[in-house]
């Protein structure tokens, strides 16, 4: 432990040492009655005092002419100098001691969390190698342009974002996204920095300079998230602002009132007043607050969720309402043929083959989703004369009957008529030889994890969730019901969102998060209460806009984000209700005459380094 | 203009905050904030005047915490 203390983390302890054992000879010497004169005595316990507590004595002093009374120098040098003036020198050499140990702890958990902290962001690529004349030369990320080409070798991180030249390899996100799968690149493929290349070496093109690669800005975002103070933060600053006072007031009038007003004796009452002031120290929470919360922050990021700052954290673990964006969040946008049917003397089976042999060249990609509803083998020599007509369809002859499939529009222009019990959704109509056989309707696929997504925040005690779509009411309708949500809204036009989501926050109250991409949604993202941008992993925009950043397009982070927040949250009230508790406790039975100074340091130090413990434990959060 | 400084022994909460407090309110500067625990003093301020603003910054942090470096 000793080596990975600062210098003057060290010199700290050997003054501890020291100062503890002149105390104990001086007690021996006290207690074998070799010395009993008061005055040598004094003069002896002043020796360890000064040791121990030279430094803050002269910081109290100099505080003093600086104007600035109340802070925990002034306050340790007065209750020991009183303890001195009481007669209690053991006790009095003893509680400067006591505190420099609680001090000396709590800066060194400060250290060591600051080290995993930096530990958490450690994604800053240190070096970048560049070819010239054939050579390799490593050079800072911060030197490259864009256009430049670089090499990347195995185990090495991604300096800045490119596109791969040439080379394959896999890179591991693990840093970035929390996901722990490799993801393959080849040439032509975006690499982004902070990855890790894992098997092979790539030559990539740089896209962006360092200052805007994602790595700077992921950096940039998290060491600045603690900038925005969460609520309970601010909260607490302003309450340290006025408690020391206040109890400073109230020791005054404790060592003050009795005495004068029903003759009690004097050294009692200061002695409760002095150890008034040990206790009104407001560090347990002044520190383990923040603490939390940039822990919080910090193991999030593990996760690949980015948290902007504390205030959406805290706003995140109060979350209420969640409002979903449907296609790219809770979907993958890419459509599957959801049902069949067939009209007249078609079945199923012909519908769907005449509509695949119809489609059976086209690039559109319900046609790709009707092909892979067909299922079988497609027999392109069937099939002839086709044409497709952009925002139509298609129009070809299969097996020498005229098949017409697309929208309404088309085979309006063919002279087919629509029956009127036909729906409005995403539907893909088919007529053979000018006569009516049915539609096709498709639906968008739900992402693997989104009903997992909706479950547990249900679980995590989201109350309400909603979806906002610009799709039809049909397909809206289905995914609603697919993954569990309780309400959604279909057929929004972007602007029609931003409403939409403040109905929902009207009707439920509450704090409200959106998720949605990030690219389209910027309005309603900064409206929500959180705005929660998923898969834009390097998006300028999702960043600009969003106030959590997901890394990949996994919904179910939306849930461990809450979970995390939520985590964060509850220590920060733990630590709260702790340190508050055992101070008012203490100071009760100062008041009271019960409490000692031993008790007292322990209410001031003690519960610091105890709640500066708890908060580490933000720290380690993680997925599960 | 908004700038990133270092602050090296800063070793206490209360005086952090107390610090962006004092720091916020000189002349000139638009936004100041101390995170304790990355050690960095985010500040935005005039840039015409910004040596002569850090100056002050500088004599707010010493009163505060005499140990305290910015960088």
């Amino acid at each position: 432990m000793i080596t990975t203390l600062s210098p003057k983390q060290q010199k700290t302890l050997i003054r501890i040492i020291l100062a503890f054992a002149i105390l104990v000879s001086v007690i021996i010497l006290q207690q074998t009655n070799i010395v009993s004169e008061t005055a040598i005595l004094l003069v002896l316990y002043l020796v360890p005092y000064a040791v121990i507590g030279y430094d803050v004595l002269t910081r109290a002093g100099k505080n003093i002419f600086h104007g600035k009374i109340f802070d925990e120098n002034f306050l340790m040098t007065i209750a020991t100098i009183g303890a001195f003036a009481l007669g209690e020198y053991p006790e009095a050499v003893a509680v400067m001691l006591f505190y420099q140990v609680g001090e000396l702890f709590q800066s060194y958990a400060v250290s060591k969390s600051r080290k995993s902290i930096a530990a958490l962001m450690d994604i800053r690529p240190d070096h970048a190698n560049i070819e010239s004349n054939g050579q390799l030369i490593e050079v800072d990320p911060g030197e490259l342009k864009t256009g430049d080409v670089i090499i990347i070798k195995p185990g090495e991180r991604v300096p800045v974002d490119g596109v791969v030249i040439s080379g394959s390899s896999d890179l591991n996100t693990m840093s970035l996204t929390g996901e722990s799968l490799p993801r393959p690149v080849d040439a032509g493929d975006e690499v982004i920095s902070g990855c890790v290349n894992m098997s092979g070496l790539l030559r990539v093109r740089v896209q962006k300079p360092y200052g805007e690669s994602t790595v700077a800005r992921i950096l940039d975002l998290v060491e600045n998230a603690a900038a925005k103070k969460a609520k309970t933060e601010n909260f607490i600053t302003t309450f340290s602002r006025y408690y020391t006072p206040v109890v400073v007031g109230v020791a005054a009038a404790l060592a003050v009132l009795p005495p004068i007003l029903f003759g009690e004796p004097f050294v009692d009452w200061v002695g409760r007043a002095l150890i008034f002031l040990v206790v009104s120290c407001p560090c347990a929470l002044v520190i383990s607050i923040p603490l939390s919360f940039y822990g919080g922050i910090g193991g999030a990021s593990r996760n690949g969720i980015l948290i902007k700052g504390g205030n959406y954290l805290e706003a995140l673990a109060k979350t209420e309402t969640v409002v979903f964006d449907k296609t790219g969040t809770l979907t993958t946008g890419s459509f599957r043929v959801n049902s069949i049917k067939p009209s007249g003397e078609m079945t199923e089976e012909q519908l769907i083959m005449y509509a695949a042999l119809a489609e059976s060249s086209s690039t559109h990609p319900l046609a790709a989703s009707i092909r892979a509803a067909y299922g079988k083998e497609i027999d392109r020599s069937v099939v002839a004369n086709v044409t497709e007509t952009a925002g139509r369809g298609v129009s070809a002859e299969v097996s020498g009957r005229v098949v017409l499939a697309g929208n309404a529009k088309l085979l309006a222009d063919g002279g087919v008529a629509i029956p009127p019990s036909a729906p409005a959704g995403t539907a893909i109509h088919v007529a053979v030889d000018k006569i009516y056989a049915g539609y096709l309707l498709f639906s968008d696929t739900a992402k693997p994890s989104a009903k997992k997504a909706v479950n547990d925040l249900k679980k995590l005690g989201v109350k309400h969730t909603a979806m906002l779509t610009g799709d039809a009411e049909a397909a809206a309708k289905l995914t609603a019901e697919e993954l569990g949500i309780d309400s959604y809204r279909a057929g929004l036009l972007p602007q029609e969102k931003v409403s939409g989501l403040e109905d929902i926050m009207e009707k439920f109250g509450g704090s409200t998060a959106y998720v949605g991409d990030g690219i389209n949604d910027a309005p309603v993202l900064s409206r929500a209460d959180v705005g929660i941008a998923m898969g834009s992993l390097g998006s300028d925009a999702a960043i600009e806009a969003a106030d959590v950043v997901l890394m990949d397009d996994d919904p179910a982070k939306v849930a461990t984000a809450v979970r995390i927040s939520k985590k964060t949250f509850w220590i920060v009230r733990e630590n709260i209700v702790f340190a508050l508790g055992v101070k008012f406790f203490v100071l009760a039975f100062a008041a009271a005459g019960f409490a000692t100074m031993w008790e007292a340091v322990f209410a001031d130090v003690g519960v610091a380094v105890i709640a500066i413990l708890n908060a580490m434990r933000t720290l380690g959060f993680s997925e599960k | 203009m908004k700038k990133t400084f270092r602050m090296e022994n800063l070793e206490c909460a209360h005086c952090a905050a107390l610090m962006e407090t004092g720091i916020r309110k000189i002349d000139g500067v638009s936004e100041a904030s101390i995170s304790f625990m990355t050690e960095k003093l985010i500040i935005d301020a005039e840039e015409n005047r910004f040596d002569e603003i850090m100056t002050e910054v500088r004599n707010i942090c010493k009163k505060i915490e005499p140990d305290c470096r910015i960088r």
